[in-house]
């Protein structure tokens, strides 16, 4: 208990000393999020200066262990530490594909090599990863995908298309489930591949979200030669890594919303204005928003929880679903209501004043929240399946 | 403080869930109403509660009792909710020792927290007055007369407030009725002359009472902590009931799905298992969610109580808003998926359908609690 309450103070006066002023300040839009990569944009040096301290730190990814890069703390140091950026208003240095999906997956499924060569750079920011699973064909039924990958001796050959690959035109790699047994039932012909997004045969198309950007893309594969070491785990196995990849992109699904963000309140204070009772002046939507604050705390503790039951090894393997289809449909209801705190000023989409729209182009992105990752409803047949142990699901 | 049981907790919580479902389940209930029973609870389980130390479980043991927190009241109460075992645990050995350990005098304290943990008492909290739970409305008067007080006004849903012994009870000495400043809490013995009780029968066969005080006499050493300055103590006693009665709500409402769940995994129509339906298990899905989330409050709430009490209102305020709305899911979908089953009295379902809506009316519904986080953020 002494060392955690120390380990709170060095971490709270470095967290002071090294966080640059302009990131203690809440997220306003797409610009202040930091992605890192071979060609990073940052928007100011801070974001640039914030991202290389907590990097060489290991504190992006503060619980992978210390040779391959992260901070290497327990589990109770991590909550300290994340606790203190939250007390603190400390931004996420970093948002990451690698830190949330691909790295719990090379760190359990990896060989040495592997992690040694591809955990560092992501911790640094320094490679972005984009991902390689929904085809046209193959959406909540991913496992029937088609992208085929033929043994060439010393190399893979891989061919066919991928589609809502998001940031796939931004990404340095991608990490791709490709059919390497077509021959074999649909789970048992899938293997796990790791390859550069600048491979000769790559090329990616983007496409327009009602949210009027372009994040994802359809990607397409051309005789794209993949050198076999790149191969992760053992071939015609890769579902098993997919699903466990799956998991924890879907714990960073969760954990999109809630109070990370400005509070719904204080928006609809600023738009809709207080009574002369202090009150919002709009008492059904002063409803709405208490309901949801209350269940965004009791969300964030839920999070909190199934970290703790996971530590104590008692944690069922499909609570994510879980956390994803319920911290999914809290996320698009906090924009619902959002929207409505805002009332007209939340419509204008071009304007200066509106930061171009900021807020329906965010509560727009949200609706893909419970598509993303798996949708709601596939979610739920998962908690009927596997945790309630219905009978057919 | 990671959120789940410790080894001690967790052994505490299979005595507790043993004990209540073989000594009271919900047959004792049907027996306790069907026979009329007149107190409305067994004296004889009252009795084994102190053996056990759960009547005692948050009094110190320098006062007889076993020195425990909330979440170990809390662990006793979930299992109460499953088994909707009627017991004067939340009225005595909660909400009654808490009010005395928080507000009491020594004297008052060796006086009776001893009792409590013996099971040799009944203890009530007399704070309503009207349909609705407000406690800073209190107008229940207490006069300063001669050398004490003497009460006049009239309370409402006192738990077990018909059979209590001594009852803890809200009153104004000075302010108006709206006004947290002014409020005083008395110890009352449950017969002083002048106090008249009616045992209301509830919808969910528990008990409770509604109480009337006509120039009852008190000493000045009846007043429980300070004088005109009682809400603090109040709230700080009502947040302690307000959390073990979450954990007991979460306790019903997890039972109410755990036989509803049975029943759809037996009963067939269209030649299959009815919770083969994807509708039934998407709801079902998403109401296991709804009752996870809402654990991860309730022990939260329960381990600030013992931790960081003077921090707990807002997550006890969490606690009790979420575990009355899901545990009233819980049980509106649990009678529906029985059909027509759901609907008769021969099933348990719908005891704790009733159970639910007690226990979300009191201490403060999900609308209060949710009013009460607005409040304390300023809109
Ligand atoms: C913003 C965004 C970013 C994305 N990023 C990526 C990415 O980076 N990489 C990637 O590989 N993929 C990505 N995806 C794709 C995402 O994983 C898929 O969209 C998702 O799995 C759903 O597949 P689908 O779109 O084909 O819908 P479908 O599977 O066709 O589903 C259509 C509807 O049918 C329902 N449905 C389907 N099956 C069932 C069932 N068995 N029971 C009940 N209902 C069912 C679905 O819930 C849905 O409501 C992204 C998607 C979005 C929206
Ligand atoms: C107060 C009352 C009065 C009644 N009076 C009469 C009367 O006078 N005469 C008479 O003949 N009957 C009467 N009924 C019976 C009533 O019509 C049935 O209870 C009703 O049709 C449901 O059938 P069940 O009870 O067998 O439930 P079940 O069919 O067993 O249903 C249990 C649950 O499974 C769900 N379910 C079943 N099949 C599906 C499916 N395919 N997809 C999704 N969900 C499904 C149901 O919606 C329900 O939630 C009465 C019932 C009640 C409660």
């Amino acid at each position: 208990m002494a060392d955690l309450e120390t380990f709170r103070a060095e971490t709270r006066a470095w967290l002071e000393a090294n966080c640059p002023a302009e990131m203690r300040t809440p997220t306003e839009d797409e610009e202040d999020t930091v992605w890192g990569g071979r060609n990073p944009t940052f928007r100011n040096d801070a974001q640039r200066v914030w991202l290389e301290r907590m990097g060489a730190k290991g504190w992006t990814a503060p619980e992978w262990p210390a040779a391959y890069g992260g901070g290497g703390l327990t589990r109770e140091e991590a909550k300290i530490l994340a606790a203190e950026m939250r007390d603190l208003g400390c931004r996420s240095p970093l948002s990451s594909f690698g830190i949330w999906m691909l790295g719990p997956a090379l760190l359990k499924y990896g060989s040495e090599e592997q992690k040694k060569k591809y955990l560092p750079p992501i911790v640094r920011g320094e490679i972005r990863w984009c991902q390689g699973y929904s085809e046209p064909g193959a959406g909540s039924d991913l496992a029937s995908l088609q992208t085929r990958a033929e043994d060439r001796g010393d190399h893979f050959l891989v061919n066919g298309s991928k589609i809502w690959t998001s940031y796939a035109n931004k990404a340095d790699w991608i990490f791709c489930l490709v059919r390497t047994d077509p021959t074999a039932p649909k789970h048992e012909g899938i293997s796990f591949l790791l390859f550069d997004m600048a491979s000769p045969g790559v090329s990616t198309q983007p496409i327009l979200l009602i949210s009027g950007s372009s994040p994802f893309c359809q990607t397409f594969f051309d005789d794209v030669k993949v050198p076999k070491d790149q191969l992760v785990g053992i071939p015609n196995k890769g579902w098993e890594i997919a699903k466990y990849l799956l998991t924890h992109e879907r714990n960073s699904i969760s954990s999109m919303g809630g109070r990370a963000h400005r509070p719904v309140h204080e928006v609809a204070a600023q738009h809709v204005g207080l009574d002369d009772r202090g009150e919002l002046d709009d008492n059904l939507l002063r409803a709405q928003i208490a309901r949801l604050e209350v269940d965004e705390i009791a969300f964030e503790l839920a999070m909190e929880r199934a970290g703790d039951m996971a530590k104590r090894g008692e944690i069922h393997g499909a609570y994510s679903s879980l956390l994803k289809y319920y911290g999914s449909e809290l996320n698009k209801r906090r924009h619902e209501i959002l929207m409505s705190s805002g009332g007209s000023d939340a419509l204008e989409w071009e304007s200066d004043r509106s930061e171009h729209g900021a807020a329906p182009r965010a509560w727009l992105r949200t609706k893909a929240n419970s598509i993303e990752g798996g949708t709601s409803e596939v979610q739920l047949n998962i908690l009927a399946k596997r945790i309630l142990e219905l009978p057919g699901a | 403080m990671a959120l789940v049981l410790n080894d001690e907790q967790t052994m505490l919580r299979d005595t507790a869930r043993s004990f209540l479902s073989g000594e009271a389940p919900v047959a004792a209930l049907r027996q306790l109403r069907d026979g009329h029973v007149a107190e409305g609870f067994s004296r004889e389980l009252w009795k084994q509660f102190a053996e056990m130390g759960f009547a005692g479980v948050l009094i110190p043991e320098d006062f007889g009792g076993v020195g425990l927190g909330h979440v170990e009241a809390g662990v006793v109460a979930e299992e109460i909710g499953r088994n909707l075992t009627a017991t004067p645990f939340l009225s005595t050995a909660v909400l009654t020792a808490s009010a005395l350990l928080h507000g009491g005098s020594d004297a008052q304290k060796q006086a009776w927290l001893p009792k409590i943990a013996g099971g040799e008492i009944i203890g009530a909290l007399a704070v309503d007055e009207g349909a609705k739970h407000r406690p800073e409305k209190t107008a229940l008067q207490a006069t300063r007369t001669g050398n004490g007080f003497t009460l006049n006004g009239a309370k409402t849903f006192v738990v077990d407030g018909h059979v209590a012994d001594l009852l803890v009870v809200a009153a104004r000495t000075s302010g108006q009725p709206g006004e947290t400043q002014g409020l005083t809490l008395f110890l009352v013995a449950g017969d002083a002359s002048g106090v008249s009780r009616e045992r209301t029968v509830m919808v969910d066969a528990h008990n409770a009472a509604r109480i009337s005080f006509d120039n009852v006499q008190v000493d000045a050493d009846a007043a429980l902590g300070p004088v005109d300055g009682g809400h603090e103590l109040l709230e700080r006693v009502l947040n302690v009931g307000r959390a073990v009665l979450a954990a007991e709500l979460s306790g019903v409402g997890g039972q109410a799905f755990d036989i509803t769940q049975a029943y759809v995994k037996e009963r067939s129509q269209f030649g299959r298992i009815i919770g083969e339906f994807q509708s039934l298990q998407h709801r079902s899905a998403h109401l296991f969610s709804e009752l996870e989330v809402t654990r991860a409050a309730v022990i939260k709430a329960l381990q600030t109580l013992d931790a960081n009490p003077d921090k707990a209102a807002t997550i006890v305020a969490v606690a009790k808003a979420r575990a009355g709305a899901s545990t009233e899911l819980a049980v509106q979908e649990g009678v529906q998926m029985h059909g027509g089953n759901g609907m008769t009295d021969a099933f348990d379902i719908g005891l704790y359908m009733k159970r639910a809506r007690v226990a979300q009316e009191l201490l403060g519904d999900s609308n209060f609690h949710a009013d009460r986080l607005a409040r304390a953020n300023g809109y």
